[in-house]
């Protein structure tokens, strides 16, 4: 549940806040730290946590900061820019700004921008960009000119989607906005015209907007109140054509359209965003967090001083200019919880916890095993400082397979797992799998190429995974359509969701022949069927020999008549196997999994209708084979139940009835599935009657049991 | 090992009547109950929950309440009106006291145990000084509107909680004027009821005030505001009867639906030091009103309409996790209410105010173990004998002959003769009884029908000699000088000279009947005989303990047998002490001079002392006849205890004759048949 905590100011010092307000709040390198930059000459250097500026530094009298400071992640410098052109990067020991490093550039510089984990970018007034490092090698070099004459950069932000760095700014000219996505890995520049619908009057206020794994997801709050958002894909399928974007509306009448002051907006999370702004025309200004999801609003704050209409959020804290001062407003959604609703207690959690692993090792006692590991650890460093040696330390097992896998090939990786495996199984051994897989599965996620099946074929067999400890990894066999993952990941997870299962599923059914021929899949529930079909014939016709059966004899005599046309291929489709042992084991392996009925149906309705009777006339011939014998069991080690085979079947015709019954070639198959049910309903009912004469057996036996108050009988004591 | 005809009755009618107070006394960990037709019985919960003494019915005394003052001291109060003190040695009422207040609905002891306070039909509520040998008002407290049905201390001793009906007052001890009076809510679900009994109080050493009403409900009072603090509503029917733990972190209350609700003072989180009341753990062991509970240190006890006594150990108290551990369930009296007599093939059964006597049926056919016989005549009943008077029977017994039928109520003592002409049976009462045979607690005839051991409650034991239709009083064995403990089992050896008699607590002597003295006293043991028997021949008395202890003792020798004193040596198998009925029969075999039979409720056995004792490893109790092991297999695995569950619950076993035994059971079933319908409670699905 989204919730705002306790405000608090920064500072008493009243910042001297023009009437736009501030010009910028950024990161430093140190989580706790930001940067302050108001609309004059000064950069303050905030401790959020002591509510107290570490330092501050000003340009000198006559010069005005034109871009806010911000940090150079990679360096730990600041980096900030004065009269447009004049660029000042310095570190925490500089005390005066003047006599720090000073380079003047030949265009105007509209942001510098700097996220963790790459080098900061300079976005020039006329669209260009540069990363700093080349543009401080020749600061004097010609900046070209991107955007038209009168376009007017309104907005930017700078991500790293899938390592790679992706820049986007929106520009306005004459009411209209366009979007500009500029990829750094490939050079490219993709421009984007937003639409604005019917609402071709608004003016966007304000801008916001989160990463997907596909799409920029641009929010914008517009003048009417409503907030609007527009998916822009990462990667552009045509780069040079000019693009339009159509906008749709997320969230109405979130502030009032005419506000004093302007209105801001932010997205916190996947689901949550801030705004600021009045929520009616007259009313005071709020900071409100909604649900995009549920369109809920979750929480809201007075602010009565007023503010700037500017808002920024890094970390867990949202920063607003409220009335004079910096305020900052912590923000936390955490997991709801039927604990939490149920208002079981919270214990009081000592702030300086240390972060827990992901893993839990339930074996060993994890206070003991953290103080060891720590003394171990700094004994190891000062022995390290006193040898001074430079040789790799000694480091146990498990960091170093976790460190191989960061960085090694498939070949190295899958030798170290062995040779991990091989090990001793230690008391963490568990928590190291889980890393591993993990390590593994991001390493797979950021490199499309890298795929160490073996390795991860070993790890799922050593029975300590679960789908809930690593989703990715079936998500990830899935898109690869590696059947035999998919296969050991059914057969060893017992909590795959059914979605899941029905993903598998439709591509066990859809993979060609062919492919499945490479495979390896285990083979071990399915029993060669193919021996049996002689036997099988032979017995069938010494039975209509013998005593005459013909089910003709049913009612339904007209679609008998229709069968009857080609007997041959009734038997034969009967007693063959209607798939390849191959995926017979895959679709066992389906069989055997754990379900809840009300979650598969919804996706069993996916699956094209053609899987769905090549599924049927597979369940159907293992029914058959069921009935062979007196036990209904199937041959084989692991074979599917009956209960199971008959559930799938219920599970199917449920769920796709009415396709099925449309379809043609399902046609015999129905009739022969409804034959072989009504006659085993009649050989039932006829068990059902020899069942009622042997519970009148037992009762009389109770009868017996049960004296009367008066009875003389034998007892011997052995 | 023996194949036997078992007649099995099943046609004893007993229905145990209710309980409706049990009272825990700390001090000697025991546990005084009393039931709805005035029974009062006290259980030793230190000797394996043993029903120790007993004091017979009336059917004028309902017993209302129930407590333990100045440490050993029991009293009663009843609708009769009178406050009463039994005598736990000579197991007789003292003296009883009439209140003059109308019926008495509550009583409690004050905190230092030296004042009793009665609430009655009137509204009165009267202060009684206990002195060292009897009880004295001494004063009234502000009369109340209505009846008092409930009352409790305050541990201080200066002020008290009584509940009426519709409110509850707060009484200053000093001036007995109410200082509070809190109206309870007679809503119920909601519907207004016509009134609201308050069931039960409890007050608290920091003030509160915890009632439980026929509104369902469990409250929290304030005594120093008169207000209401919290409110448990936690039944759909009344909350009948309320107990607290002496330490105060604990309570019970029983309600009408048979449920049990432990009530705990928990921290409102961990490592907090402000606590509250929380409903913890819900039991239902009773079908029917749970018309009272008790707090012992380590156990909830309650007991009801259903008549059954339920002893639920606190698992978080309980240390060692042994067999006391368990919950107990007590629904049998720990004696004997059959006898039999052999010649005849007779019953006879006691009832509260009646004896019925029945003659076992006869077959001809013979069987395979488990078989059922086809019966050649059926069990007749013969007589139904009423008893004059409201008091209850104590003891009973016939003759082996048949022919005697004796019988003891507090007041008076009856003696019949039986003739028996073909089928017809004549019933004459033998008048004239001595003065001195008025109340007897055990009734004994010898062997031969010539002899009746009568013992009184005075402690000495009579000998009085019957020939034809007269009695001859032979001799009276006095109590040692100093001891008024009354014997309430006796044994005679089948030859008539030997006569061993127990006493509640101290050992057994045993008398030389021919030269009328005392003989010897067995070693004392801890804990108290449950049942005990001459053997034929030897002249071994079998002493069976409440801890599931057999003794064997040689009266001639004056010491235990060697056999004994092996098993002492060995121990027994610890499946056996694990039991948790005593034994209330032991008889034997005339032809088989090995063979002890003992029965307790839920198992039959013969010890065999040829065969070498079990231990441990080895099964004890192995249902199943040896099939096609070899004959040396069975060898090793035969031990001296064979015993037959097939019975159950087993009230009483007795051998008739070499091959015939007759098992008497009662079906739990057919007692609840018995009782009145429970509320109903509305159950998913019907």
């Amino acid at each position: 549940m989204a919730a705002l905590e306790e405000e608090f100011t920064l500072s008493s010092v009243v910042l001297s806040a023009g009437p736009e307000g501030l010009l910028g709040v950024e990161q430093s390198d140190k989580t706790d730290q930001f940067l302050v930059t108001d609309s004059g000459r000064t950069v303050i250097l905030y401790k959020v946590s002591d509510q107290k500026p570490l330092g501050s530094w000003s340009v000198k009298q006559g010069q005005i900061i034109t871009c806010p400071a911000v940090c150079n992640f990679q360096t730990r410098e600041y980096i900030v820019v004065h009269d447009n052109k004049v660029l000042r990067i310095w570190n925490n020991e500089d005390v005066n700004l003047d006599k720090v490093f000073k380079a003047t550039l030949s265009a105007e510089v509209y942001r510098i921008l700097s996220v963790q984990g790459t080098e900061p970018l300079v976005l020039f007034k006329e669209g260009a960009v540069r990363g700093l490092e080349a543009l401080l090698a020749d600061p004097q070099q010609k900046i070209e000119t991107v955007i038209s004459d009168e376009e007017v950069i309104k907005w930017t932000k700078f991500f790293i989607v899938f390592r790679h760095p992706v820049l986007i700014f929106i520009t306005e000219k004459h009411g209209n906005y366009f979007a500009y996505v500029q990829m750094f890995n490939s050079r490219i520049l993709t421009k984007y015209t937003l639409l604005l619908g019917q609402d071709e009057n608004s003016v966007i206020e304000s801008f916001t907007a989160s990463v997907d794994r596909k799409f920029i997801s641009l929010m914008s709050l517009s003048s009417d109140g409503c907030i609007y958002e527009t998916l822009i894909p990462i990667r552009p399928t045509d780069p040079e054509k000019n693009q339009t974007l159509v906008r749709s509306l997320l969230l109405k009448a979130v502030v009032s359209g005419n506000t004093r002051n302007g209105v801001a907006l932010t997205a916190l999370d996947q689901d949550h965003i801030a705004v600021l702004g009045s929520p009616q025309a007259a009313s005071k200004e709020c900071l409100s967090v909604w649900n995009i999801k549920f369109q809920t609003l979750q929480t809201s704050k007075e602010l009565p001083q007023g503010t700037s209409g500017q808002l920024w959020y890094y970390g867990e804290n949202l920063f607003m200019l409220h009335g004079k001062s910096l305020t900052v407003i912590p923000y936390k959604c955490e997991v709801s919880s039927l604990a939490g609703a149920l208002g079981k207690l919270k214990h009081g959690q000592d702030p300086g916890t240390h972060v827990m692993p992901r893993f839990v090792n339930w074996e060993t006692p994890q206070g003991c095993g953290l103080g060891f590991q720590n003394s171990e650890q700094s004994r190891r460093i000062l022995r390290r400082r006193k040898i001074e040696v430079s040789l790799q330390p000694e480091v146990p097992p498990s960091k170093q397979l976790l460190s191989t896998i960061m960085e090694d090939s498939e070949k190295h990786i899958e030798v170290e797992v062995r040779k991990f495996l091989a090990l001793k199984q230690t008391p963490d051994f568990h928590t190291v799998i889980g890393d591993t897989v993990t390590g593994l599965l991001e390493r797979c996620k950021a490199e499309p190429s890298f795929y160490p099946r073996n390795c991860l074929v070993q790890l799922i067999q050593t029975h300590v995974l679960s789908y809930s400890l690593c989703p990715d990894l079936m998500e990830i066999a899935l898109i690869k359509k590696d059947v035999q993952l998919l296969q050991l990941c059914l057969q060893q997870f017992p909590d795959i969701p059914e979605s899941v299962t029905c993903a598998c599923l439709k591509i066990f059914l859809s993979i060609g022949d062919d492919s499945l021929q490479e495979t390896d899949v285990s083979m071990e529930s399915v029993f060669d069927y193919s021996n049996s079909v002689h036997d099988e014939k032979m017995e069938e016709q010494t039975e209509i020999l013998q005593n005459g059966f013909s089910p003709e004899e049913d009612k339904c005599s007209n679609c008998d008549q229709e069968l009857n046309k080609k007997p041959q291929d009734e038997t034969k489709e009967s007693t063959s196997c209607p798939v390849v042992p191959k995926r017979a084991a895959l679709l066992n392996a389906i069989l055997h999994s754990a379900y809840s009925e009300t979650f598969l149906l919804p996706h069993l309705k996916d699956i094209p209708a053609q899987h769905i009777t090549l599924f049927l006339k597979y369940l159907y011939f293992l029914y058959l084979k069921c009935s062979e014998n007196a036990t209904m069991t199937l041959p084989g080690i692991n074979p599917p139940t009956l209960n199971q085979i008959m559930d799938w079947i219920c599970l199917l015709l449920d769920a796709n009835f009415t396709v099925v019954v449309m379809m043609p070639e399902a046609k015999r198959l129905l009739i022969n599935l409804y034959k072989l049910v009504k006659s085993q309903i009649s050989v039932y009912s006829e068990l059902n009657k020899i069942e009622v004469s042997f519970r009148e057996l037992q009762k009389l036996n109770q009868e017996k049991n049960n004296r009367g108050l008066y009875s003389i009988e034998v007892l011997e004591l052995f | 090992m023996g194949e036997f005809k078992v007649h099995r009755v099943r046609f004893f009618n007993y229905v145990p009547s209710g309980i409706r107070c049990v009272a825990y006394n700390n001090q000697s960990n025991r546990l005084a109950v009393s039931r709805t037709d005035g029974t009062v019985e006290v259980y030793n919960l230190s000797a394996n929950y043993f029903q120790e003494k007993f004091f017979p019915g009336h059917e004028s005394r309902a017993t209302e309440a129930l407590c333990w003052a100045e440490g050993q001291r029991l009293f009663s109060a009843g609708l009769n009106g009178e406050i009463m003190e039994y005598d736990l040695q000579a197991l007789n009422i003292k003296y009883a006291v009439d209140v003059f207040g109308g019926p008495i609905w509550s009583m409690a002891v004050s905190p230092s145990g030296s004042q009793l306070l009665v609430g009655c039909e009137d509204g009165s509520v009267k202060l009684f000084q206990i002195t060292p040998d009897k009880i004295q008002f001494e004063r009234n407290f502000d009369r109340q509107k209505s009846r008092i049905l409930s009352l409790s201390w305050h541990p201080s001793g200066t002020h008290i909680a009584a509940g009426s009906i519709d409110y509850i007052s707060v009484f200053d001890v000093k001036s007995g004027s109410a200082i509070h009076k809190m109206i309870v809510d007679r809503q119920h679900m909601g519907v207004s009821k016509r009134k609201c009994i308050v069931w039960g109080v409890a007050f608290l050493s920091d003030g509160t005030v915890i009632s439980v009403d026929s509104a369902g409900k469990v409250q929290f009072w304030d005594s120093a505001t008169g207000t209401l603090v919290k409110s448990h509503l936690i039944a759909n029917a009344d909350v009948q009867s309320i107990a607290v733990a002496e330490q105060e972190d604990s309570f019970v209350v029983g309600t009408a639906e048979g449920t049990v609700f432990h009530f705990q003072l928990v921290p409102v989180t961990s490592n907090s030091s402000e606590k509250q009341w929380v409903r913890t753990k819900p039991f239902q062991h009773h079908t029917h009103d749970v018309r009272t509970v008790a707090h012992s240190p380590t156990a909830l006890i309650s007991g009801g309409t259903d008549t059954h006594l339920v002893i639920r150990p606190l698992m978080e108290k309980v240390e060692v996790k042994n067999y006391d551990a368990a919950l107990r369930k007590i629904t049998f009296p720990h004696r004997r209410l059959i006898s039999c007599s052999k010649k005849r093939q007779l019953l006879l059964f006691q009832f509260a105010h009646h004896l019925e006597l029945w003659r076992l049926g006869s077959t001809v056919a013979t069987g395979k173990n488990g078989d059922t016989l086809p019966l050649s005549k059926n069990a007749d009943h013969l007589l139904h004998l009423k008893t004059k008077g409201p008091e209850n029977i104590i003891c009973s017994c016939i003759s082996p002959c048949g022919s005697w039928i004796a019988y003891s109520t507090v007041s008076r003592f009856f003696l019949y003769r039986l003739n028996y002409e073909h089928d017809n049976i004549s019933l004459k009462r033998v008048s004239k009884m001595p003065p001195f045979l008025r109340c007897a607690l055990q009734i004994l005839f010898s062997e031969d029908s010539t002899k009746l051991f009568v013992a009184s409650n005075q402690g000495a034991l009579h000998i009085v000699q019957l020939s034809g239709g007269s009695f001859k009083h032979l001799h009276a064995f006095q109590p040692q000088s100093g001891t008024v403990e009354a014997m309430c089992l006796l044994a005679v050896s089948s030859d008539g000279n030997w006569l061993a008699a127990s006493g509640t607590s101290a050992g057994v002597h045993v008398y030389n009947v021919k030269q009328l003295k005392l003989h010897c006293t067995v070693p004392a043991y801890n804990f108290p005989v449950t049942a005990m028997a001459i053997a034929p021949n030897t002249n071994n008395l079998v002493i069976a303990h409440s801890d599931q202890q057999v003794f064997e003792y040689s009266i001639p020798d004056k010491q235990y047998t060697d056999w004994s004193r092996t098993v002492q040596k060995q121990g027994f198998h610890h499946l056996w002490l694990q039991r948790d009925t005593p034994i209330t029969h032991i008889s034997f075999h005339p032809k088989r001079p090995m063979h002890i039979l003992l029965h307790d409720a839920y198992m039959f056995c013969i010890i065999d002392k040829s065969l070498p004792l079990p231990n441990d490893k080895t099964l004890l109790y192995n249902p199943f006849p040896p099939t096609n092991e070899s004959d040396v297999v069975r060898r090793r695995t035969a031990h001296a205890f064979k015993i037959s569950k097939i019975y159950k619950p087993l009230l009483f076993m007795d051998l008739l004759d070499e091959r015939t035994l007759v098992a008497v059971e009662r079906p739990l079933d057919d007692i609840i048949a018995q009782l009145p319908p429970p509320i109903k409670k509305k159950k998913f699905g019907t």
